[in-house]
C-alpha cells in the first residue's frame, strides 16, 4: 500500500456528534414546523400568471380580494414577472380564466395564464401516503438486497446512512420552509439511490480489505478502505454536484426545489457514506469472522 | 499481456451504437405546427375535395402553408411557424363546418425511411408541450344505488307475474333489499323463486315483528361487476367526447378502482376542452305525432344518419337519457339486429304509463347535444367572429311500439349489426353511467411548455459540458475516452426512450441531467482502480485488465440498488415523477453498457495492442 492512509476514524467521535446535532435539528424542525407541503400534497388550486412587466404583489392581492378570493396566497415564481397564486379547495374549471380576468382589469399590459392546477384534498392525501410508503418500501428493499449481497451488519449500516440522509434533507426543507412537492419527493428518492451507490462502493472495499489485509484492527482497515475510495467518492460527488448546480441555476423555477433537494442530498450522502455507514459497522463490532467464509476471489487471466 | 476484445464483442458494441443512433435520429427533426382535420363521426370522411377547399381558403387569406396531406382518418395542413398556425385555425374551422373538427397539432417530421423501421421521436409530456390533464373520480356508490333501484322494481314485477303477494320492497341502508310478505308460505315460495331467478345473489329469509322477509344482498362480485361496468361506461363516454375535440394524441385511461385520467396534449383552448369533457349529452324518448295533432304540440327533427329525412314528433318527452341504465346490441330470434334497453325504475314506470295507450304508434329516440359554433358576421364593415352555443337534437331511431313497454324493452327493425351497435353506443354514451367529479386538474400553457423545454435543454447542455471538461482535465486520455462513452450514453438513452415511446417530462429532463453526472461514476471507479493497480506495481496492461475486472462487481451492486429505488419511484409515482423514474432507470442501464463495454472497447483500441511503459491517467 503506497497510498497515504488518512485517519478518518480518528474523527469518528466528532462526526457522531455532528450527525447527532444535524439529526436533532432536522427532527426538531420537522416536529415543530413540519414540512411546507406543496399543492400536490395539500390539495387546492394554483394559478400561475405571466406579466409583461414586474407585477406589484400588493396590488395583485388587493385585486384578488376585491374579486372575492380572500384566501389567496400570492408570491412571485422565479422572476418578478411571474406570479403564483394558491387558492382554497374547491374545483372550478374556469378558475384560471377568472383569476386572469380579475387581474387584467385596469391593467395595460397583457397577462397570460401560464399554468392552472387543481388537486382534490383526497388525491393530496393519497399522494402523501403513497410517497411515505414508497420511501419506506425503498429503504426496506435496499436493506434486503444489501443483506443478501453483503452481510446483515452492512445492511444496517447502509440503511442507517440512508435514513440519516433522508431525514437531513427533509429537515433542510423544514428549517428553510421550502415547498415540498412531488418533484422534491422524487429527488429525495433519488438521494436514496445516490447515497446508496456511494455507501455500496465503500462497503464493497471494506469487505474486500477485511478479507485481504491480514493484520490490522477494524478501525485501521476502515481507514485504509476509506482512503482508497476517497478519490472516487470525491470525483463522482463533484461531477454530480456540477450538473446539479447547472440544473439549479438554469433549470427554471419548476425544478428548483428538485435540484436543491439533490444538492443537499448529494453533499450529505457523500459525508454519510464515509462516516455514518462505517461508524455503524464499528459500533456493531464488525469482525473478520462476519465476512468468512468468503467466496473465492477469482483470478481469471485471459491471456491470449 | 495485451488487452484485446474478441471480434464479436467489438461488433456487438458497434451494432448497439449504430442501432441507438438510428433510433435516436428522429428527435433531430423538429415538429411542424399543423392543423388536423377530422370528421366528428365516421360517416364524415375527410377527402381530397375538402382538403383542397381548406388550402384554397388559406391561400386566399394569405396564410403561408408548408404542405398539406391526406391520411387514412384525417387531413393535415402543416405551417412554417406557430403564428401562421394560429391565424389559420379560424379560417380552417369555418371552411370545414360543424361536421369536422379543426385542431391545432404538432406533426412529426420523421422521414419515411425512419418511420418504416418503427423509429419515432420521444413523446413530450404535458409540462413540456402544454395541455390539460384531468383526473376524474367516478361516483361508484351512486352507480350501485341506481342499479339497486332497478332490481327493486324488477323484483316487484317478477313477484307480481308469479302471483306471489308481497307487501313492500325496501332498500335497506346497508345496500340490501328487504321484501316483506304477509304469509310465511308465500315468503318461502318467493325465496326459492328468487334464488332460482338470481343465482349469483345472496338471498336469505328473516322473521321480524310478526312479518316475513326475504333479504336480497348483492354479492361482492356483483357489486364489483356493477362498478366495473359503470367505469367502463364512463370511459367510453369520455373517449367519445374527447374524440370530438380532434386532439392529436389524447389519453383516456382508467386509473385505480374508480378514477379516469384524461390527458389532452397541445390543446390551447382549455376552456372548450373542459366544457366538452364535463358536458352531459342526453337522450329524449318521444312519440311520433299523430297526423291529426295540432302544430303547437309537435316539432320536426332530422335523422342523425340520414341528413334530409325528417319526422314530426310530439313535444312531450316520455323519458330522458339518464333513465337509460343500459343498452346492448344483440340479435333477436330471427337473427335480426336489435338493441336491448334497460331503464331504471322511474323510467320504467313512465314508459309503461305512456305506451299503454300507444301500441302500434312509433317512438323516436332523440340525441341531444350541447354544441358551440363559430359565427362570422359583418358589424360596421368589420368581420367579427363569435362563439354561439346551441342545442342540437337529432333522431337516432324511430320504431313501432309492439306492446306495452316496461323497464326492459328492445328496439328492432334496424338496418344491420353496425347500426344496432352504434345505436346502443349512443344510448349508452348519451349519459354517464355514474356522476363524475374532477379531483385533479393541471393545465400548462403552451408558452410555459416551450420555456420548460428550453430551460431543460440548457441545463442538460451546461451540465454535460462541465462534466466533459472536468473529466478531460482530471483523467486526460482516459477522460477523453470516458467522455466519448458519456456522449454515446446520452444517444443511447434518447434512443431507448424513443423506442419505448416513453414520455419525456421536465423531471425527466432533470433525470437525464442527473444521469450525466452519475454515469461517469462507473468510469471513475474503473479508472481509480487502474491507478491503484499501477501504484501497486502492476504493468500498465495488467493494471487496465485488473481495473475493469475488479470494478465490475462494485459497479453492478451500486447500480442495481439505485435501479431498485428508481423502480419503486416508477411504481408509486404519477405523471411527471414517473417520467423522472423512467429516465433514471434507462440512464442507469445504458450507462452500465457504455461505461463497461464501450469504454473497454475504446481503451482496448487505444492501448490494447501494444506494450506500454506508462499510462496517462
Amino acid at each position: 500500500m503506497t497510498e497515504k492512509i488518512l485517519n478518518f476514524m480518528g474523527l469518528r467521535k466528532v462526526a457522531t456528534v455532528f450527525s447527532a446535532v444535524l439529526l436533532l435539528i432536522s427532527i426538531g424542525s420537522l416536529a415543530v414546523n413540519g414540512l411546507k407541503m406543496g399543492l400536490d400534497f395539500t390539495g387546492g388550486s394554483l394559478v400561475e400568471v405571466g406579466y409583461e412587466q414586474p407585477a406589484d404583489l400588493n396590488r395583485v392581492r388587493g385585486q384578488l380580494e376585491a374579486a372575492g378570493y380572500d384566501d389567496a396566497v400570492v408570491q412571485t415564481f422565479g422572476s418578478p414577472t411571474d406570479i403564483l397564486i394558491r387558492l382554497g379547495q374547491d374545483h372550478d374549471p374556469k378558475l384560471g380564466d377568472k383569476v386572469v380576468a380579475a387581474l387584467q382589469e385596469g391593467e395595460t399590459q397583457e397577462l397570460t395564464l401560464r399554468r392552472n392546477e387543481f388537486v382534490g384534498a383526497q388525491v393530496g392525501e393519497e399522494l402523501r401516503e403513497q410517497g411515505g410508503l414508497g420511501m419506506l418500501l425503498a429503504l426496506f428493499m435496499i436493506m434486503v438486497y444489501v443483506a443478501f449481497r453483503f452481510q446483515f451488519k452492512f445492511s444496517v449500516g447502509a440503511v442507517s446512512a440512508l435514513a440519516h440522509d433522508v431525514l437531513i434533507v427533509l429537515g433542510f426543507f423544514s428549517v428553510f420552509q421550502l415547498d415540498f412537492d412531488l418533484t422534491v419527493l422524487a429527488a429525495v428518492l433519488a438521494v436514496i439511490g445516490y447515497s446508496l451507490n456511494d455507501t455500496i462502493v465503500v462497503s464493497d472495499r471494506i469487505r474486500e480489505n477485511f478479507r485481504k489485509v491480514r493484520k490490522g484492527s477494524t478501525i485501521e482497515i476502515m481507514n485504509i478502505s476509506l482512503s482508497q475510495t476517497l478519490g472516487r467518492t470525491l470525483v463522482t460527488s463533484l461531477t454530480t454536484l456540477l450538473v446539479l448546480v447547472a440544473l439549479a441555476v438554469f433549470g427554471g423555477e419548476m425544478i428548483h426545489g428538485f435540484a436543491v433537494a439533490l444538492l443537499v442530498g448529494v453533499l450529505i450522502g457523500t459525508y454519510s457514506s464515509i462516516y455514518v455507514a462505517a461508524n455503524v459497522l464499528i459500533m456493531m463490532n464488525l469482525t473478520k469472522e462476519d465476512l468468512m467464509p468468503p467466496e473465492k476471489e477469482e483470478e481469471v487471466d485471459d491471456r491470449p | 499481456m495485451l488487452n484485446r476484445y474478441p471480434l464479436w464483442k467489438n461488433l456487438l458494441v458497434v451494432f448497439v451504437l449504430a442501432l441507438g443512433a438510428l433510433y435516436a435520429a428522429p428527435n433531430l427533426y423538429p415538429d411542424d405546427h399543423a392543423i388536423q382535420v377530422t370528421g366528428t363521426r365516421d360517416i364524415y370522411t375527410v377527402d381530397q375535395n375538402l382538403m383542397s377547399r381548406v388550402t384554397n381558403a388559406l391561400e386566399k387569406a394569405g396564410v403561408e402553408i408548408k404542405s398539406s396531406e391526406l391520411n387514412e382518418r384525417n387531413g393535415l395542413v402543416r405551417f412554417p411557424d406557430g403564428e401562421a398556425q394560429l391565424k389559420a385555425k379560424d379560417i380552417v374551422a369555418s371552411v370545414v363546418g360543424d361536421n369536422y373538427v379543426a385542431a391545432l397539432n404538432l406533426a412529426q417530421t420523421t422521414p419515411e425511411w425512419l418511420t418504416s423501421i418503427g423509429a419515432g421521436p420521444m413523446k413530450l409530456g404535458l409540462d413540456l408541450r402544454g395541455g390539460v390533464h384531468f383526473l376524474l373520480e367516478v361516483d361508484l356508490p351512486t352507480a350501485v344505488a341506481q342499479k339497486l333501484d332497478n332490481y327493486n322494481s324488477e323484483i316487484k314485477r317478477k313477484l307480481r307475474d308469479e302471483k306471489l303477494r308481497y307487501r313492500t320492497v325496501d332498500t335497506l341502508e346497508n345496500g340490501a333489499l328487504a321484501v316483506k310478505f304477509p304469509k310465511m308460505d308465500t315468503r318461502d315460495e318467493a325465496l326459492s323463486f328468487l334464488r332460482k331467478e338470481y343465482p349469483d345473489f345472496l338471498i336469505t329469509n328473516d322473521d321480524r315483528d310478526g312479518a316475513y322477509y326475504v333479504v336480497v344482498n348483492l354479492s361482492e362480485a356483483k357489486i364489483r361487476e356493477i362498478e366495473d361496468y359503470a367505469l367502463k361506461q364512463n370511459l367510453t363516454t369520455l373517449r367519445n367526447r374527447v374524440n370530438e375535440l380532434g386532439v392529436a394524441e389524447p389519453l383516456v385511461q382508467r386509473q385505480g378502482r374508480n378514477r379516469i385520467v384524461v390527458q389532452l396534449p397541445g390543446i390551447q383552448d382549455t376552456a372548450a376542452a373542459k366544457k366538452i369533457i364535463g358536458k352531459t349529452a342526453t337522450l329524449e324518448f318521444r312519440l311520433e305525432a299523430k297526423t291529426t295533432a295540432s302544430r303547437a304540440t309537435t316539432e320536426t327533427y332530422e335523422f342523425r344518419s340520414e341528413p334530409g329525412r325528417t319526422a314530426v314528433l310530439e313535444k312531450a318527452i316520455i323519458i330522458k337519457g339518464d333513465n337509460v341504465a343500459n343498452a346492448q346490441a344483440s340479435f333477436d330470434e330471427n337473427g335480426m339486429p336489435q338493441v336491448n334497453i334497460n331503464l331504471d325504475s322511474q323510467g320504467g314506470e313512465l314508459m309503461n304509463r305512456t305506451t299503454r295507450n300507444a301500441v302500434k304508434r312509433r317512438m323516436a329516440v332523440l340525441f341531444v347535444e350541447d354544441k358551440e359554433r363559430t359565427v362570422t358576421k359583418q358589424v360596421n364593415g368589420e368581420t367579427v367572429t363569435e362563439k354561439v352555443r346551441y342545442q342540437e337534437k337529432k333522431i337516432i331511431s324511430l320504431a313501432t311500439i309492439q306492446s306495452v313497454l316496461g323497464n326492459q324493452f328492445r328496439i328492432t327493425g334496424l338496418d344491420g349489426a353496425g347500426e344496432s351497435s352504434e345505436l346502443a353506443l349512443l344510448l349508452r354514451a348519451g349519459a354517464l353511467a355514474a356522476p363524475i367529479y374532477f379531483v385533479e386538474e393541471r393545465t400548462v400553457g403552451p408558452s410555459l411548455g416551450a420555456e420548460n423545454i428550453e430551460l431543460g435543454l440548457t441545463s442538460v447542455q451546461i451540465g454535460f459540458a462541465l462534466v466533459l471538461i472536468f473529466m478531460l482535465v482530471y483523467y486526460r486520455v482516459f477522460g477523453l475516452l470516458a467522455n466519448v462513452a458519456l456522449t454515446l450514453n446520452l444517444v443511447l438513452l434518447v434512443a431507448v426512450m424513443s423506442m419505448l415511446s416513453a414520455t419525456l417530462t421536465l423531471p425527466g429532463i432533470a433525470g437525464i441531467v442527473l444521469t450525466v453526472g452519475m454515469a461517469v461514476d462507473a468510469n471513475v471507479l474503473i479508472f481509480s482502480r487502474i491507478k491503484e493497480e499501477l501504484k501497486n506495481g502492476l504493468p500498465p496492461q495488467s493494471a487496465i485488465h485488473a481495473g475493469f475486472e475488479r470494478a465490475f462487481t462494485t459497479i453492478f451492486d451500486a447500480n442495481i440498488t439505485t435501479l431498485l429505488a428508481a423502480v419503486i419511484l416508477f411504481a408509486m409515482g404519477t405523471g411527471p415523477v414517473k417520467g423522472f423514474a423512467i429516465t433514471l432507470s434507462v440512464g442507469i442501464l445504458t450507462s452500465m453498457f457504455t461505461a463497461i463495454m464501450v469504454t473497454r472497447a475504446l481503451v482496448n483500441l487505444a492501448y490494447g495492442g501494444r506494450q506500454l511503459k506508462k499510462l496517462s491517467i
